[in-house]
């Protein structure tokens, strides 16, 4: 296979990269070893920041948020919900970094307002009543997932070809140049060879790895952040603890649910990330002195996302280390087609994708502008499945057409839409019930798997989509997989389904027996 | 509260499951007099399938073909497990009465007495257990045979696809078939569900229709397999009709809960435990049990909230687990829920579940319960009896992993004829 440039990884920042490219009319092609977010792009808030959390720490960052933040909102709005955000202190927290937070907004051009306690808790009626002081910002909730299909499926109708499954093995190099890479479909096995004349290795977490591989030398640490989702939504704005980072100090709210977070623990195993109970106890500890409800409230699961950190410098903690981005064009490590980007944030990663975009076309010799600021994305991709339950079951019952049914219950995911899903990928493509449960709230109910898992297997069957016991091992994968999210909240009434879908798949189906 | 109607028993059954409902039926059958509450839910989850022992040690994931010799080797190697307490006679005793209950109202079950059987699920893959339903017999001994069968799935049932179980089973089942049709007069009914199936095969006319659709299509065929459907009350003659129109044998396979096989035993007990003498308080939670000076236990119960009293000689708590409600876990610690009973149980949360889902030892919490002397009475940490005629049976009970062991139902119906039979011994 060849193409001008490949772009490896298809979180954020490499679709982002992908649509800057098409754009720009560079023929592109986009690897990904797993699926579209399957890295720290997947695994966040979901949060567009103000910048507000950074201007105290780093109020370029925190400049750069508001920059781009009001730009995705313009190009993205489908992919965003425009919250707002407040800032609260509850009585105890540090009155110098309360008093100082107007100025550093002011500092760093993020705009903020200051609300009485008694319009915070009208604005918000979760809140701790014991909240000392507010500020009003422009934080939003933005859906990682949709935004990234949606840049790939720009990138498609500008010519850009995405392939994924596709695991890097190496690179073919010949003195200072790239001049392949080898990768395999982890579906078929079918390894092959892809020739470009510039690589761009957007792995996020992976980058330091995939840059080993062609040689050159990156140092980097990873922070797990965990975090939790709450059954119902507990609040209209996103709300952060007035204070320095730390455990539990963010709420934010997207579609029916909450998202409470963000633990950050030093990992060195990239694979093997899961949240723990003891990062969830934090979190909802420290959460509930901002919003008491997050102490007795049910949670649906947990997940987990490493944040790259580039080591530039030296820095004594992750929380404090940049989150900015960092790029590097590898001509020191004797490398001239081959750029690495990875670092910053989920507000940033169009910044990131230009900058980058910019370095690629500089080296490729084409001077097109970066249209993605300007240019409106497209609401190409059905994702609405993959939101919290767009429907209540009474407004399915009335909708849906005669022959179609629910395989979904608790998250109101019809046959119609796994069809859909099923239907965008490729004969070769092999799509296992994961696939679904990614495009889908599949799993994610209060079932967690339990009934959906089984009928989307049988689904799957039906449809040809399996044979022998492939369904099976699929069936335990993503049992297991949304197992790790569940492992974390299991008391009160999770813990009563986690015994019931083991009751059903272990004491009834016999499914742990191989 | 001083208002409230108080009666006299001899025994008070906590629970409506299997335990729960076997226990009433021993004591019933002892001449005891029987007030047992309980929810509705928890019994029409039961698959059907009654267990003795099938896996051990779990770790290893070995399976006994011989349910006696797996029982008698838990017993050895854990004596804090249910089993420990109890003999085979008595599992065999427990079962037998069990049956002729069920049997009287027109449930048959079918074992092998000295073998566990194989029951082909709705994923493909065999369950380990010992009695099963009559109507899945011959689907036991077909898969056993590989006899040449035609398995039936049914348009817009959800969770059970015949080519899903077949190409599952490959070369275990290479003479099985598959077919899928719509299930008469379900054209404008989907998803269809097996219970709304179940209740129109006990019509004469859906049957006749079945039959005709299944016909053109035996050529070679020795047996017809379905999902469990064939009626929720007469299992047994809609099964003989079939395979006397069909000329060829006929069997269910089980399907996901609430499946048919479930709602056919919750029905027979709710139906006929009256039959007994029980006064089974359906839809009834318990609020308190309070011993009182003379021995006996004030129990108060009702519907939302606590409207009635019975004052009973002895009490029997079949609660379940976590999700039948014995068992409850806040966010540190496990409790039992009706007489705040000592609970076994890992130190914390950290230690409840494993971090792998399929971990080949199981999770710790499912070990965790009311630990219990020979007569199933709750002790505590000391090994103290708690409560003088208290019994905890059922998987209320600690050291046992049931969901994957294969012992479930065994240790529901042996630990609750123990219990009475202690308490009757205790009278």
């Amino acid at each position: 296979m060849q193409t001008q440039v490949l772009v490896i990884g298809a979180g954020a920042t490499g679709t982002g990269i992908f649509r800057d490219l098409a754009l720009r009319g560079v023929e592109c092609m986009l690897i990904e070893q797993r699926d579209v977010n399957a890295g720290a792009s997947g695994g966040n808030h979901g949060l567009l920041h103000s910048g507000a959390r950074y201007v105290a720490t780093d109020p370029h960052s925190a400049n750069e948020c508001k920059v781009e933040g009001d730009i995705i909102k313009e190009f993205a709005p489908h992919c965003i919900e425009n919250t707002g955000g407040l800032f609260v202190a509850v009585k105890g927290d540090d009155e110098e970094y309360i008093n100082q937070f107007p100025v550093n907004c002011e500092k760093a051009g993020v705009p903020c307002r200051e609300v009485s306690p008694e319009e915070a808790l009208e604005l918000e009626p979760n809140l701790n009543p014991d909240v000392i002081a507010a500020y009003e910002v422009e934080d939003a909730s933005i859906d990682p997932f949709k935004l990234s299909l949606e840049n790939v499926a720009d990138a498609e109708a500008h010519g850009g070809v995405y392939k994924r499954y596709m695991q890097l093995l190496g690179f073919n190099r010949d003195g200072g140049k790239i001049t392949g890479a080898r990768v395999v479909n982890t579906r078929t096995g079918k390894e092959s060879v892809i020739e470009a004349e510039q690589y761009v290795n957007a792995t996020g977490a992976w980058a330091a790895n995939v840059a080993e591989m062609a040689g050159a030398d990156i140092r980097m640490t990873y922070a797990k952040g965990s975090l939790l989702v709450t059954l119902s939504r507990l609040n209209h704005r996103v709300i952060n603890r007035l204070r320095p980072p730390g455990d539990g100090d963010i709420l934010v709210p997207g579609g029916t649910v909450s998202v409470l977070g963000t633990t950050s623990v030093r990992v060195e195993d990239l694979d093997n990330v899961a949240p723990s109970i003891d990062e969830i106890n934090r979190n909802i500890d420290q959460g509930a002195q901002m919003v008491p409800a997050l102490d007795t409230c049910r949670y649906v699961r947990a997940y987990a996302g490493v944040r790259p950190l580039v080591q530039l410098g030296e820095s004594s903690s992750d929380r404090a280390a940049s989150r900015g981005y960092a790029l590097f064009g590898h001509e020191e490590d004797g490398l001239d087609n081959f750029i690495t980007i990875t670092g910053g944030k989920l507000t940033t990663y169009r910044l990131m994708a230009e900058r980058c975009t910019d370095l690629v076309c500089n080296r490729i010799k084409v001077d097109a502008p970066c249209l993605t600021a300007g240019k409106v994305l497209p609401d190409y991709v059905q994702t609405e499945w993959a939101e919290p339950s767009i429907l209540t079951k009474r407004e399915w019952m009335r909708r849906h057409k005669s022959d179609d049914y629910l395989l979904c219950e608790c998250e109101i995911v019809p046959k119609s839409a796994v069809d859909a899903i099923l239907d965008s990928f490729g004969p070769d493509e092999k799509p296992r019930i994961q696939a679904v449960g990614l495009r889908s709230r599949v799993g994610k109910g209060s079932c967690q798997g339990a009934f959906c898992g089984a009928r989307i297997a049988a689904h799957m069957y039906d449809r040809d989509l399996f044979e022998g016991d492939a369904g099976l091992d699929s069936m335990r994968d993503f049992l297991s997989k949304r197992w790790k999210g569940q492992r974390p909240i299991l008391w009160d009434a999770q813990f009563n389904q986690a015994e019931l879908k083991e009751a059903l798949y272990f004491g009834l189906l016999n499914l742990e027996m191989d | 509260m001083s208002t409230m109607p108080v009666t006299e028993r001899d025994l008070f059954v906590v629970g409506t499951g299997i335990a729960g409902m076997s226990a009433a039926v021993y004591a019933a059958k002892r001449g005891l007099s029987v007030c047992q509450a309980g929810s509705t839910g928890e019994i029409v989850f039961s698959s059907g399938l009654f267990d003795v022992m099938g896996v051990h040690p779990v770790a290893e994931k070995k399976l006994w073909e011989n349910p006696w010799e797996a029982m008698a080797a838990v017993a050895a190697d854990m004596p804090d497990h249910p089993y420990a307490h109890v003999t085979r006679e008595e599992v065999e005793k427990a079962y037998g009465e069990l049956f002729d209950f069920l049997s009287e109202f027109g449930l048959e079950y079918r074992m092998v007495k000295d073998a566990n059987s194989k029951v082909v699920t709705p994923i493909g893959t065999e369950k380990t257990t010992w009695a099963v339903p009559a109507t899945m017999w011959a689907g036991v001994e077909a898969f056993k045979n590989n006899t040449p069968a035609l398995l039936i799935d049914f348009e817009g049932l959800r969770e059970f696809s015949a080519k899903q179980v077949a190409t599952t089973l490959g070369d275990k089942w290479s003479n099985l078939k598959t077919m899928r049709i719509e299930f008469p007069d379900s054209a404008s009914m989907k998803p269809i569900l097996t219970g709304i199936m179940a209740q129109a095969m006990e019509l004469k006319e859906t049957r006749e229709k079945l039959y005709s659709l299944i016909k053109p299509h035996l050529d070679g065929v020795e047996a017809v397999g379905v999902p469990a459907i064939l009626g929720l009350y007469t299992p047994g003659e809609i099964l003989e009709e079939m395979e006397k129109e069909l000329g060829v044998k006929v069997f269910e396979l089980p399907t996901l809960p609430a499946s048919v096989p479930g709602m056919r035993l919750k029905s027979l007990f709710e139906g006929r435990i009256s039959t007994l003498g029980v006064d089974l308080k359906l839809q009834h939670k318990v609020f308190s049990i309070t011993p009182l000076n003379d021995g006996r236990y004030e129990v108060t119960f009702g519907v939302q909230a606590p409207t009635e009293k019975v004052v009973a000689k002895g009490v029997v708590l079949a609660t379940g687990r976590f999700l039948g409600g014995g068992l409850f876990a806040d966010r540190h610690h496990i409790v039992e829920t009706v007489m705040n009973l000592p609970v076994s149980q890992p130190a914390d949360r950290e230690e409840w579940h494993r971090t792998d889902l399929l971990d080949p030892r199981g999770h710790k919490v499912s070990s965790a319960g009311v630990e219990v002397d020979s007569s199933f009475r709750p002790v505590d940490e000391n090994g103290e009896v708690v409560h003088e005629r208290v019994y905890a049976v059922g998987s209320l009970l600690a050291h046992q992993d049931w969901m994957r062991m294969k012992c479930g139902t065994g240790i529901a119906v042996a630990s609750s004829l123990r219990a009475v039979e202690a308490f009757v011994a205790q009278q």
